[in-house]
């Protein structure tokens, strides 16, 4: 087993381009993957790159840092548009692990509960993959293939989250199903972002994660509440079918109650949007 | 790890520290194990627990998540650096409130509440909730620690030096083992290592049934550098068969060619500790043939399965059974009758600690230093598998990071043992948290069925009970299950005509044995469901038709015994104005007509104490020393329940001593006579009783000696004894009396074993000599549209016969609902998919609401000073109670337990269909 902790993205960079390793940076879903088992793999430590920490703006993006912890998230100053994605964060784990483990990390585990990915989905984010020969960004929903599977190249590095400033609009809203109140995988869970024009929807985002080997948008829905009164939002969604959906039997609950609650918990997303737009407070 | 090694600079608790280190060792390993700060504690290495939980520059963090590499320069705060000579004012506030008990839990739990006082002083009870969301604890029930955080008053200890002579029960003193608890000082079993000691790695079935063989193991060792001896069953010197109930012991040690449970131990593998902490057990030479495996009962039965243990036919272990009346004919002549089926999981005990300890040889006697709650029943097992004399066996008890029933069988002592006495070199084992659920007992899945029958007046006539208990592959406390069930099947209520019928059904699942209430808790599921279905067909009150029901002294239990000091009535009485304001408050709820509807529900216990049927003695011994200190050799081993503070209690007031000059003598089997097991709700009483005994023993030797009568007082002054009786002033300096034959200058030591009788074949008979009650009200709101719960509230009456520690007892009471909680609404087991503490749910602070404890008091005529059990009891209403809350908000017939979202809308909507 080898170990690297380098200082600078270049070095981590030449060091992935080499060879292959497994890379630690929070440690939340690192650690407790390793088992009782001795660590055979060479580790690329990314605790000591000082550049992929923190949450930055650009002219066209939002920037969420790899190293960017729950807990710093949580802090940062960020239109409602985040929201959900905050929401998210109080749920994730614990406080303890919400100290630790970063928002990229979440993503680059590619549990189907992961509970970063519906709103990251709904918020149109880009994951920014670094190696030697330059940055490629891709789409949430094109990084993340599978279960447990996603599109980074063994010599390539997360770097970055990427927001669009123009999907960073509107209100949102994050529903997390579980079976006890804290330190819970979820057993459905809702994201829903709303841009209303006085009563109509002038752009919907909705993402569902637990249902599906990886969360889905649920582009058919948002393409019938669009342009919709907000005031027939509920029955549309009552009537939508969800076909993204694929849901499985697992100890937390059945397929059949996945997509029952799937339902009630995207309605409760939307309805408490357009509460908070009624009462002109906050959905947080 | 193995690779390159970080010399590592950071400050811990404000003290510079340096430490070799892999750089990728958990922050928990640094601290433990290289810098002997052992007051973080590990729970599962996974985060999901937070026992572990530290402050890395002011933010909460699991250690066992942190690379040391992380910490390099930083500030690290621990427990240990949380009192500065003194306690903090937030220490102390957890021992006055009772917020630890076992005390595996409370460092992580601490160090979280410091530092969200440190930036929030006075934090709502939400704030605190979400601060301590992500510790785990499996004792308390979380509500003493959400008081001790606010300091919020109500019910708090006094330290023993107030309490005056005489008046020891009845007070709440300060816990007596509390202050180690509360500083991160408590020793438990994985704590204390000795620095030559090898380190043991068990090789296991991943097969749920297998025949196996092992390869070249000198090979193995040898192309092993580090790795010392391999141990298998061929090396075991004794009779390689454990078990808790000598004539059903079954189990191997080390499973002899075929392993009947995934998790099985078939080998050992000895080393120094680096190199089994890099070992990969894949390379361990073993081939394995699976064998058919059956998972449940009904598999276990079919027809060609081959039974697990020879002599044990249809893989029937063994049959409870209790017949009086005849239940046929009460039933067909009922005026109204109800039939129902439940099911209910393996439940895993998922204390905090996993087990842990080491063994080691002192002379010709093996010493093992481990968590336990049964020293003596360790001792004898551990001699036997070995081959030694029981006395040649030293069980020196740990701290119990939590125990419920689990730390009742042997686990590693048999395994640490054999390989310090074939080495002769100090061995230790830290199991993992998967090994853990993998290899330790569980709560016995049940299927169940029964029938009620009651007559117009609303009179229980007769009931039908049967139970399938799935007992796994080995015996372990299936016998006690068996029987316990039959006896208590008829919840605490007058029932005429009764047939009960339990049986212990081996399977290939993993072992059931002791969980809190031995399957009393499954039974009463059933029982209280179907009673609120009779309740509503005769149209009476839920709650009358249980005080109507209710037994009351001079009654006669199904097994034909007369009860006195019954106060099941008071319980359920005491809960009326409660029943009232809640059912009114429901009503006026629903009345809103939205997807939350609210429900209220109530359950009976009733829990006899002690072994059924069985002796179960317990000794005491105390002793008064030259110095003036009174030494208490209490065996019965405290688990967090309480049992240190409670048996001294008691003997303090017998002797007439001051309690704060009673001091402890620890369970160890070389030191303090058998107490017995921390099991069956029994210390209380019958170690209890024994300490009163023990006490009233000593009281009159000192009395007879100083030639006065029993109305004199007496109090320690340096060193002497003083004693007074009217005028008669005597002072008898201990230093000047002889040492007895126990080396005090004044001793007693006295056994006491609970008057019971065996049962006859149709389970008639005085099981137990005492037993306790108790009833509880559940308030909580469904949400209909996805099937969560949320509880808004539980009031709880138990009858402690005398409440020796009112403090304490709530403890329990509260503890003892969280885990009905999680047996109701989350917990279940699932062999192969749930072996860690993120998909095996234990209810977190979130999830238990506030509780309202009512102690009854109705005096038992044999317990000590009137005091009854109250362990188990308190756990036994709360799953009935939800689950008749549920149907009360809902109509929702849950047909298996836990009733999880997904199983409590189903059962909604089947309602609806129905409708």
């Amino acid at each position: 087993m080898d170990y690297a902790r380098p200082t600078e993205l270049e070095e981590a960079l030449g060091l992935l381009w080499a060879r292959r390793w497994t890379i630690i940076a929070g440690g939340t879903d690192f650690y407790p993957a390793l088992g009782a088992g001795p660590l055979k793999d060479d580790v690329l430590d990314i605790n000591g790159l000082s550049a992929l920490q923190g949450i930055a703006e650009t002219e066209e993006h939002f920037v969420i840092g790899a190293r960017t912890s729950w807990s710093a998230l949580l802090r940062a100053p960020l239109p409602p548009a985040f929201d959900m994605l905050k929401q998210a964060a109080r749920e994730v784990g614990s406080v303890q692990i919400q100290n630790t483990g970063t928002v990229a990390g979440n993503l680059c585990n590619a549990s189907p509960a992961a509970d970063g990915v519906p709103p990251l989905l709904a918020l149109d984010a880009e994951v920014a993959l670094s190696s030697a020969e330059g940055t490629r960004h891709l789409p949430l929903s094109a990084f993340i293939l599978g279960n447990r599977e996603i599109a980074r190249a063994p010599h390539e590095l997360v770097t970055a989250i990427r927001v669009p400033k123009a999907s960073a609009a509107g209100r949102s809203s994050f529903v997390k199903l579980g079976a006890r109140r804290y330190l819970v995988i979820s057993i459905a869970m809702a994201a829903a972002r709303l841009v209303l024009d006085g009563r109509q929807v002038a752009e919907v985002a909705i993402a569902v994660g637990s249902c599906s080997a990886v969360a889905q948008r649920l582009s058919a829905l948002e393409a019938r509440l669009k342009g919709a009164d907000a005031a027939a939002l509920p029955p549309l969604i009552d009537a939508y079918d969800f076909p993204e959906l694929t849901p499985i039997d697992d100890v937390r609950g059945t397929a059949a109650y996945r997509r029952q609650a799937a339902r009630e918990i995207v309605m409760r997303a939307v309805a408490g949007l357009l509460d908070a737009a009624g009462q002109g407070g906050l959905a947080a | 790890m193995s690779g390159m090694r970080l010399r590592l600079s950071f400050e811990v608790n404000g003290n510079p520290v340096e430490a070799d280190v892999s750089p990728l060792q958990r922050l928990s390993s640094v601290l433990r194990d290289e810098l002997g700060l052992t007051g973080t504690k590990v729970g599962c290495d996974a985060g999901d627990c937070g026992a572990c939980s530290v402050l890395v520059d002011g933010e909460l963090v699991c250690a066992c998540l942190v690379p040391a590499a992380n910490v390099s320069g930083r500030r690290v705060r621990t427990v240990e650096g949380l009192s500065n000579g003194s306690l903090s004012a937030l220490q102390e506030s957890f021992l006055r409130h009772g917020a630890a008990q076992c005390g595996i839990c409370t460092p992580g739990v601490l160090v979280s509440a410091a530092i969200l006082l440190e930036r929030n002083p006075a934090p709502s009870e939400q704030e605190v909730q979400d601060a301590l969301g992500g510790v785990l604890c499996r004792c308390t029930g979380y509500r003493k620690i959400i008081e001790a955080v606010m300091n919020a008053n109500g019910s708090v200890a006094v330290d023993a030096a107030l309490i005056e002579v005489g008046a020891a029960v009845g007070a709440s003193p300060i816990r007596l083992d509390g202050l180690r608890k509360v500083t991160g000082a408590e020793i438990f079993g994985a704590d204390e290592r000795p620095a030559d000691a090898l380190s043991v790695a068990v090789v296991r079935s991943p097969h749920w049934h297998a025949a196996f063989e092992i390869g070249d193991t000198d090979a193995f060792v040898a192309a092993h550098p580090g790795i010392v001896a391999v141990f298998t069953a061929a090396d075991i010197p004794g009779e390689n068969r454990f078990g808790v109930i000598p004539p059903f012991a079954d189990q191997p040690a080390l499973a002899e060619g075929r392993a009947r449970f995934r998790g099985e131990a078939v080998a050992l593998i000895a080393g120094e500790r680096a190199p089994i902490e890099a070992l990969d057990l894949g390379e361990f030479p073993i081939s394995w043939h699976e064998l058919p495996h059956a998972l449940t009962p009904d598999e276990a039965r079919r027809e060609g399965f081959p039974d697990l243990h020879e002599g044990r036919a249809g893989n029937l272990l063994t049959q409870g059974f209790v017949e009086c009346g005849d239940p046929e004919a009460a039933i067909e002549d009922a005026f109204a009758t109800v039939t129902g089926s439940i099911e209910t999981s393996y439940v895993e005990h998922a204390y905090i600690e996993p087990e842990a300890g080491f063994a080691m040889m002192e002379g010709d006697t093996l010493v093992i230093k481990a968590c336990t709650q049964a020293p003596f029943m360790d001792r004898d097992d551990t001699a036997k598998v070995l081959g030694l004399p029981p006395e040649k066996v030293r069980i020196v008890p740990l701290a119990a990071g939590g125990g419920f029933g689990s730390k009742l069988d042997v686990s590693l002592q048999p395994l640490v043992g054999l390989v310090a006495l074939k080495t002769g070199r100090p061995a230790a084992i830290v199991y993992t948290r998967g090994d853990s659920m993998r290899s330790t007992t569980k709560r016995h899945p049940a299927s169940m069925r029964a029938m009620i029958g009651a007559d117009a007046a609303g009179r229980v006539a007769g009931m039908v009970f049967e139970g399938d208990f799935n007992t796994g592959a080995y015996a372990s406390w299936g016998p006690t299950v068996a029987n316990r069930v039959p006896v208590h099947a008829s919840g605490p209520y007058l029932t005429p005509n009764f047939r009960a019928t339990g049986r212990a059904i081996h399977t290939n699942g993993p072992i059931s044995g002791a969980f809190r209430g031995f399957g009393v808790p499954q039974a009463t599921i059933m029982q209280e469901m179907l009673y609120d279905r009779l309740a509503e067909k005769l149209g009476h009150d839920r709650l009358d038709f249980r005080i109507l029901n209710a037994l009351v002294d001079g009654d006669r239990t199904t097994c034909g015994q007369v009860l006195a000091g019954v106060g099941i009535r008071q319980c359920l009485e005491a809960l009326r104005p409660h029943w009232a304001r809640a059912g009114a408050e429901a009503v006026a709820f629903n009345a809103k007509d939205g997807t939350i509807r609210r429900g209220i529900g109530v359950a009976s216990c009733w829990y006899g104490c002690g072994n059924t049927a069985l002796p179960n003695p317990s000794t005491i011994r105390v002793g008064v020393t030259a110095s003036g200190a009174v030494m208490l050799h209490q065996g019965a081993v405290d688990i967090g329940q309480g049992s240190n503070t409670v048996v001294a209690q008691i003997c303090a007031d017998a002797a007439g001593l001051p309690l704060s000059a009673f001091q402890l003598v620890g369970g160890d089997t070389a030191l303090t006579p058998d107490a017995g097991k921390t099991s069956a709700s029994r210390q209380t009483y019958v170690s209890g009783k024994a300490a009163e005994k023990a006490g009233r023993a000593l009281r009159e030797r000192i009395l007879r000696f100083a030639n006065v009568s029993d109305a004199a007082e007496m109090s320690i002054e340096d060193g002497a004894l003083v004693i007074r009786e009217g005028a008669v002033r005597r002072r008898i300096a201990l230093a000047e009396i002889g040492a007895d034959a126990f080396g005090y200058a004044f001793s007693a030591e006295e056994t006491y074993d609970p008057p019971t009788t065996a049962l006859d074949a149709k389970g008639q008979g005085v099981p137990y000599a005492v037993y306790g009650y108790g009833a509880q009200l559940v308030e909580l709101e469904v949400d209909i549209a996805l099937g969560t719960v949320k509880l808004v509230r539980i009031i709880a009456a138990h009858d402690v016969g005398r409440a020796i520690n009112p403090l304490l007892a709530e403890g329990q009471i509260e503890g003892g609902i969280a885990q009905g909680i999680g047996l109701a609404l989350m917990e279940e087991y699932v062999p192969g998919r749930t072996e860690n503490l993120h998909d095996y749910l234990i209810p977190t602070i979130g999830d238990v609401p506030p509780i309202e404890t009512i102690l009854v008091e109705v005096p038992d005529p044999e317990g000590p000073f009137g005091a009854k059990g109250l362990g188990e009891h308190v756990l036994i209403p709360t799953a009935p109670a939800i689950l008749n809350a549920i149907r009360h908000a809902t109509g929702a017939e849950i047909a298996r337990v836990p009733a999880t979202p997904s199983r409590i809308l189903e059962a909604i909507r089947a309602r609806e269909e129905t409708r």
